[in-house]
């Protein structure tokens, strides 16, 4: 039986060493389509953690426009909180005789993701947007105006880190979630788009990663759903967090499939990947598993 | 074929015609249509490089890559630094298109921009005419004997659309084609993206459409994770449908397989497996479906208790059949069985006439069709 979370950092190439030690790799796009039935919000927390984890030096920008801080906060302080992750921290206890880390970091690590501590560090910048609005006379000037204001939050935000000593830190840029945006903007695909297409040209001017949760469900036609098409073509990993064919089960709460496309790299090309797994969703945690690999 | 795609596209124009112009399209079930792209860019490269090509140089704008990955994608293919830098020309449509970053650089009282000049960054992609001009600027820069001819391309038709109207777009694609200097044009379109009018728009402009399309279509409504299976299995290989169309108006539609591999893409000749599989829209199956030539023969050859299964000759058929059977036992031939039947039943006198025509049904009657 394989239960472990990892099976997600394989899929999204989170492997310690392989990577920046936790984070996305550099420049990466992530869509994450989840359905009413099934949240994907536990893999935006999950990436959180794992970009602010010890193995990795990230730093990450989180554009809160569905819940206030202290939900992120609640959430994050109980992932990691279990016995599992204690054992893999043992290991990293040699660090401790050669003074490189204080023990308390590592019991910090182990009792859960401390965002509070992770924001006094600067590790963990929340743009709190929750009450985003842009007035509604001249529609078409205030809201590219407002989206001109935030995309300015963000590169300055990338500037200043980017300047700092620890300038190799890798940055993830989190939405959470996009369609929210796209009513603030009343529904203008092509402003939501104009200002993603910004954010993209962060991950290749400054090797950011961007992580997009948006839902799958809520486009009636096909005119609306090319919003999503949009995202698709952009992204180099498309997860779907949907419901599983037969119903809910009291052990399974759904399945997530991660596509990772082909991506060309000094004229080598990797081919694409698809993987499928059954996920349950725990208090400290989420359980990953392979179809059928349950007893 | 692709060969032929590039060997059209180096050998550009015709005094006094417009040039010719590729279309890459492709759509969510097949997304390889940035890899096709590449590979035909390339190829170009290198034809404008080694003087192979009526193009001395090259025009490429940038809207969904950096210009940087260009390069990167070209130096990788053997073209070096010095060499791209005499021949290529690329108009940064990406990294500032709507002059956001310029106006934040001028609120914040900043002096120092983030994009030099020389870099070419077009800051207001959606004033298509001057995006038309800053083109044909860069065409003319290139060093030639004569008339210096330079081949465009775009790297997504799509986003341009996103930012202009189709009308816009189609003039300004029909005025760069019609340019003298312009030796050819390519550009890529995600066909999902839009209305189909669209598609067909640019369609109507190009001389060559090539399509990159899933071996087996996906089906209509599949959603989740069958769909996301399905993109990741179709982006690997798939058909490469080109139509070309000549100058007196003939058509002519060709079809390859492309296949992902370590180098990127390649094209090859349809595989009699997959020219099957594409003709008949069936999936690939554990099991057979089809049948062999001999088992087509055996089948042919089957007698059936009945000749016709229409609904209103079926009786009169019956008869017919009993009558063949009797004439035939006494010519010891098959030579009754013509398309045109007249069959007196001398027999029985009271009965009418009967004439009438017979359907033959082809796939059992074939293996007669000589006899006919």
């Amino acid at each position: 039986m394989n239960t472990s979370p990892h099976l997600l950092d394989e899929a999204l190439g989170l492997m310690p060493g392989i990577s920046n030690g936790g984070a996305l790799s550099q420049g990466c796009i992530v869509l994450i389509e989840d359905s009413v039935e099934t949240s994907g919000a536990f893999i935006l927390h999950y990436i959180v953690k794992r970009a602010l984890s010890l193995d990795s030096s990230g730093i990450v920008l989180f554009l809160a426009l569905a819940h206030p801080f202290s939900h992120y906060e609640r959430i994050l302080r109980k992932l990691a909180n279990n016995l599992s992750r204690l054992c893999e921290l043992f290991p990293k206890m040699a660090e401790l005789r050669q003074g490189a880390r204080p023990v308390t970091e590592y019991f910090a690590e182990w009792k859960g993701c401390n965002l509070s501590v992770h924001r006094e560090q600067k590790r963990f910048h929340l743009f709190d947007i929750l009450q985003l609005e842009f007035p509604c006379e001249s529609k078409k000037d205030s809201v590219e105006q407002g989206l001109v204001e935030l995309y300015s939050k963000i590169q300055s935000a990338v500037e200043v880190i980017s300047s700092r000593d620890h300038s190799r830190a890798h940055i993830s840029i989190l939405i959470d979630d996009l369609s929210i945006l796209e009513i603030a903007a009343h529904g203008s695909m092509d402003h939501v788009l104009n200002f993603l297409h910004y954010c993209v040209t962060l991950t290749s001017e400054q090797n950011c990663s961007l992580v997009i949760l948006n839902h799958e469900d809520i486009y009636p036609d096909i005119e609306g759903r090319r919003l999503l098409s949009h995202l698709v073509y952009l992204a180099d990993f498309i997860i779907k967090a949907e419901p599983l064919a037969t119903g809910i089960a009291a052990d399974v709460h759904g399945q997530l499939t991660v596509l990772k496309k082909g991506t060309s790299n000094n004229g080598h090309y990797s081919a694409d990947k698809a993987s499928n797994f059954h996920f349950q969703v725990k208090e400290h945690g989420v359980d990953l598993f392979f179809p059928g690999s349950r007893c | 074929m692709a060969e032929s795609i590039c060997k059209s596209l180096r050998d550009g124009a015709l005094e006094g015609e417009h040039s010719p112009a590729l279309t890459i399209k492709d759509s969510l079930e097949s997304l390889a249509g940035a890899h096709a792209f590449n590979y035909f860019l390339r190829s170009l490269a290198a034809n404008v490089s080694t003087g192979k090509s009526q193009a001395r140089g090259l025009v490429l704008v940038a809207f969904n890559q950096s210009p940087s990955s260009y390069l990167s994608l070209l130096n990788g293919k053997g073209l070096d630094a010095s060499v791209l830098r005499k021949f290529l020309r690329i108009l940064d449509c990406y990294s500032d298109p709507l002059g956001w970053k310029e106006n934040i650089l001028q609120s914040g009282g900043h002096d120092k921009p983030t994009l030099k000049e020389s870099d070419n960054v077009c800051r207001d992609v959606k004033d298509v005419s001057k995006l038309l001009s800053l083109i044909l600027e860069l065409g003319k820069g290139f060093a030639g004997e004569g008339k210096t001819y330079f081949a465009v391309a775009i790297d997504s038709i799509s986003t341009m659309l996103r930012y202009a109207s189709l009308q816009l777009v189609a003039g300004f694609i029909s005025n760069i084609r019609s340019q003298g200097q312009v030796s050819c044009m390519i550009w890529l379109l995600h066909t999902d993206l839009h209305e189909a009018r669209s598609a067909a728009v640019l369609e109507y402009v190009s001389s060559i459409v090539a399509s990159l399309e899933p071996m087996v279509q996906t089906t209509e409504g599949k959603r989740g994770s069958e769909n996301l299976f399905c993109l990741g299995r179709n982006s690997q290989n798939g058909r490469f449908h080109v139509r070309l169309k000549r100058r007196n108006g003939r058509v002519k539609l060709l079809n390859e397989e492309f296949h992902m591999d370590q180098d990127g893409i390649s094209f090859t000749a349809l595989s009699s497996e997959n020219v099957v599989v594409s003709q008949t829209r069936l999936p690939k199956l554990q099991f057979n479906l089809l049948l062999s030539e001999k088992e087509r023969d055996d089948r042919a050859r089957v007698v059936l208790p009945f000749e016709h299964q229409g609904m209103t000759l079926k009786p009169w058929l019956k008869i017919e059949h009993r009558l063949l059977t009797k004439n035939s036992s006494s010519s010891g031939s098959r030579g009754g069985e013509s398309q045109h039947k007249k069959t007196c039943l001398d027999d029985r006198p009271h009965l009418a006439e009967v004439h009438f025509i017979r359907e033959l049904s082809v796939c059992s009657w074939d293996s007669h069709r000589s006899d006919i």
